[in-house]
């Protein structure tokens, strides 16, 4: 029972990662039905953001988050102005195709500019490590966990009850029209990026605390697993990207405790198949008819 | 008319003039001998490229310096050609392949990490150029491959060793192993740990692999926790261990987190970055290598002084281990005794000197290569000292007394690598 129980603590810790980065993913799809590839890579220069705030401006962390997710923010709009947006009418696969190149260019840039070496975070948090019963939870978890929910609500809140959440909803809803009435749409996508890539830099930075290990590498696998609890959640849908992940988490831990390690991802990939061979949209997609 | 006899004259020159060619040179290679490095210079253990560089360089520098290497009453100088190979296995072949059919190279050093030295080796082997592994201590590096030869000690030995010294040292008989099934190195380790941990009269509770990127070990480390497991083994490299330890001491398995399982580790451990980036949480470890420096001989300090000098820290073994190659290089050249400026038949030459080294005295130890190409050398234990910046010395395991341990129980080297 207390094995149980530590495994689900376990999942919780690394659902509430995946889940910040795939509203990213799913947000972006929702509004441009385009999916940012370089959304991972975003990620990767938020944890480098925290670090160098943590280290050269010795800043606590909740400024280290606020100028991580600041920084990063400013990045994605950036992305978007500079690599999207002139793409904007062009055919789907030249934007997803745009959206590689952005996520390997942010790779090797900062490959190039701070070499391969691993940097680890100094230790922002309190170590305090909590026993009930045998189940162990680190301060640092509950942490975590706090603080995606908190952004998570905070999200909720921004699109289902501010004007310019109305409006990204608008544009998922009807992207021709929704100009017509007046929507100024470019400054909605913008600001689309900005949340996104601000979340995604949080999960950096929450990440890099929770696994002290920062690279250019790094956004490359966790990006994929968002992806997947994105898609699996039903892309484009806010709740279904926090749903997915949640379950992605588990499914990953779940499958790690009862089977074999070595078979983990094989099972937990098979029973992402199985999900969407019976839900093909996810949980919360919704299937959109094409319009001719 | 003329003209006509002057042109077919002309031509008549310039074909006598072709076919005796530029004068045959006097000296084979331009008196330049060219070595190529395969390293592990960008891609996740940059710190041994770095290492592995600098080894050569310094051993070049030491030779040009002092006016090259006499070979049948000729100087000659060497010069590196070094390349990267992201440390991925498919680049270390490219780069191999690139290496010795395009540079031409005489001799092929690299690559570090056994994942990329398997695919190397093949590759060696089949175009026939000597190559030396500085760092890699998988078997499948050099077996059958008589053109493949390696500087350090191979992972039967080592994995052997720890499973020994994790019973011994601990008085324990429940073993776990947590390792990365992608890699072929950390794969052969952690079965091969297995096989000698129960033909020792251990129990393997816990058998846990994760996948190469993995950051999130908690599923498994839980499950060795209930596992009731006294040693865990790590044969991981040092960018992943300060993750495991981590999350381990958290979780409350080792005895800084309040548990009682004590983390061993291998080779791969050695860098400085360990201490950088585990900090106090890797502190009081052991784990076997290939050196320690705080027993360094008079030889292997003159090294480390240079490597400081140069790079600014420590050296990690893979300088010393690159170092050594390029000595033993030296030495097969030295074995060779002549060069002919045919490169199919100076490489062949080359090869037949590396297999002919006996007592190489090197920075890493005294060493002589097998009839497969593996070096018969000691190990060594180190423990962390996350204060002191650096790894102890605690204890070193010759071959013999390790056979010796085996023997004790019924069991050979022999039979075990079956």
């Amino acid at each position: 029972m207390m094995y149980v129980l530590q495994q689900l603590v376990n999942a919780v810790q690394l659902g509430s990662i995946y889940a910040l980065i795939a509203l990213g993913y799913s947000m972006v799809y929702g509004v441009l039905f385009m999916v940012n590839f370089a959304h991972g890579d975003v990620f990767m220069v938020g944890a480098f953001v925290a670090f160098f705030a943590a280290t050269l401006l010795k800043l606590p962390f909740v400024p280290t988050l606020l100028l991580s997710m600041l920084g990063t923010a400013f990045l994605g709009m950036t992305i978007e102005r500079v690599a999207y947006r002139p793409l904007r009418t062009a055919p789907k696969l030249s934007v997803v195709i745009t959206a590689w190149g952005v996520g390997l260019f942010l790779e090797y840039i900062t490959l190039a500019s701070l070499g391969p070496w691993r940097r680890t975070l100094p230790p922002l948090l309190p170590e305090q490590v909590y026993e009930i019963q045998e189940v162990r939870i680190s301060a640092l978890q509950l942490i975590i966990i706090g603080v995606s929910i908190g952004l998570m609500v905070l999200l909720d809140f921004v699109v289902e009850r501010t004007q310019e959440g109305m409006a990204m909803r608008a544009i998922a809803y009807d992207r021709f029209a929704v100009p017509l009435m007046g929507v100024p749409v470019n400054r909605i996508i913008s600001l689309t990026f900005a949340i996104g890539s601000g979340l995604a830099a949080a999960g950096g930075t929450l990440f890099s605390t929770a696994y002290p290990i920062i690279e250019p590498m790094m956004g490359m696998m966790i990006g994929w697993k968002a992806f997947i609890a994105a898609v699996v959640g039903g892309i484009g849908s806010i709740r279904g990207a926090v749903v997915g992940a949640f379950l992605l988490g588990l499914i990953e831990i779940g499958t790690g405790a009862i089977f074999p390690s070595r078979l983990r991802d094989l099972i937990s990939f098979v029973v992402v198949w199985i999900i969407l061979m019976i839900k093909p949209t996810g949980f919360f997609g919704v299937a959109r008819r094409q319009k001719v | 008319m003329s003209k006509k006899i002057l042109v077919l004259s002309l031509i008549f020159a310039f074909i006598l003039l072709s076919a005796c060619g530029p004068a045959k040179p006097k000296v084979p290679y331009g008196g330049e001998l060219k070595v190529g490095v395969n390293a592990e210079i960008t891609g996740a253990i940059p710190t041994v490229g770095e290492a592995c560089v600098a080894g050569a360089e310094i051993a070049r520098d030491e030779i040009n310096g002092a006016g090259g290497v006499e070979i049948g009453g000729q100087k000659y100088t060497i010069a590196l050609v070094v390349q990267d190979n992201e440390n991925k296995p498919e680049s270390a072949a490219a780069v191999a392949r690139r290496l010795v059919t395009e540079d031409k190279v005489l001799v092929h050093i690299g690559a570090n990490a056994s994942k990329n030295a398997i695919p190397a080796g093949g590759v060696c082997n089949e175009l026939e150029c000597p190559m030396i592994s500085p760092w890699s201590t998988n078997p499948y590096t050099t077996l059958r491959r008589p053109w493949v030869f390696r500087v350090p000690f191979i992972d039967s030995f080592q994995a052997g060793v720890n499973a020994w010294f994790g019973m011994d040292e601990f008085k324990a008989t429940k073993g776990a192993v947590l390792f990365d099934i992608g890699s072929d190195a950390c794969y052969f380790q952690g079965h091969f740990f297995k096989r000698v941990w129960e033909g020792l009269g251990g129990e393997m509770v816990a058998f846990t692999t994760f996948t190469t990127g993995d950051k999130d070990f908690t599923a498994q480390l839980t499950k060795i926790k209930d596992s009731g497991a006294e040693v865990l083994y790590v044969p991981q490299y040092y960018d992943e261990v300060p993750l495991i330890v981590k999350q381990a001491n958290r979780l409350g398995l080792t005895p800084k987190g309040g548990g009682t399982i004590r983390i061993i580790g291998h080779d791969g451990w050695e860098s400085p970055d360990l201490i950088k980036l585990c900090g106090e949480d890797c502190d009081g470890l052991f784990f076997t290598t290939h050196w320690a420096l705080d027993i360094a001989g008079e030889k292997t300090q003159a090294f480390i002084q240079k490597f400081r000098d140069k790079v600014g820290k420590d050296p990690e073994s893979t300088g010393g281990l690159t170092y050594d190659a390029v000595y033993l290089f030296v030495q097969a050249l030295k074995n060779c005794g002549e060069l002919t400026g045919d490169l199919a038949k100076d490489r062949k030459c080359i090869r037949d000197g590396l297999a002919a080294v006996k007592g190489f005295e090197g920075v890493t130890g005294t060493m002589t290569p097998t009839s497969e190409g593996d070096m018969i050398k000691s190990v060594h234990i180190v423990q962390v000292d996350a204060k002191g910046n650096r790894f102890k010395w605690y204890r070193t395991v010759d071959p013999a007394a390790y056979e010796a341990a085996l023997s004790e129980h019924g069991l050979s080297v022999e039979d075990l690598m079956k």
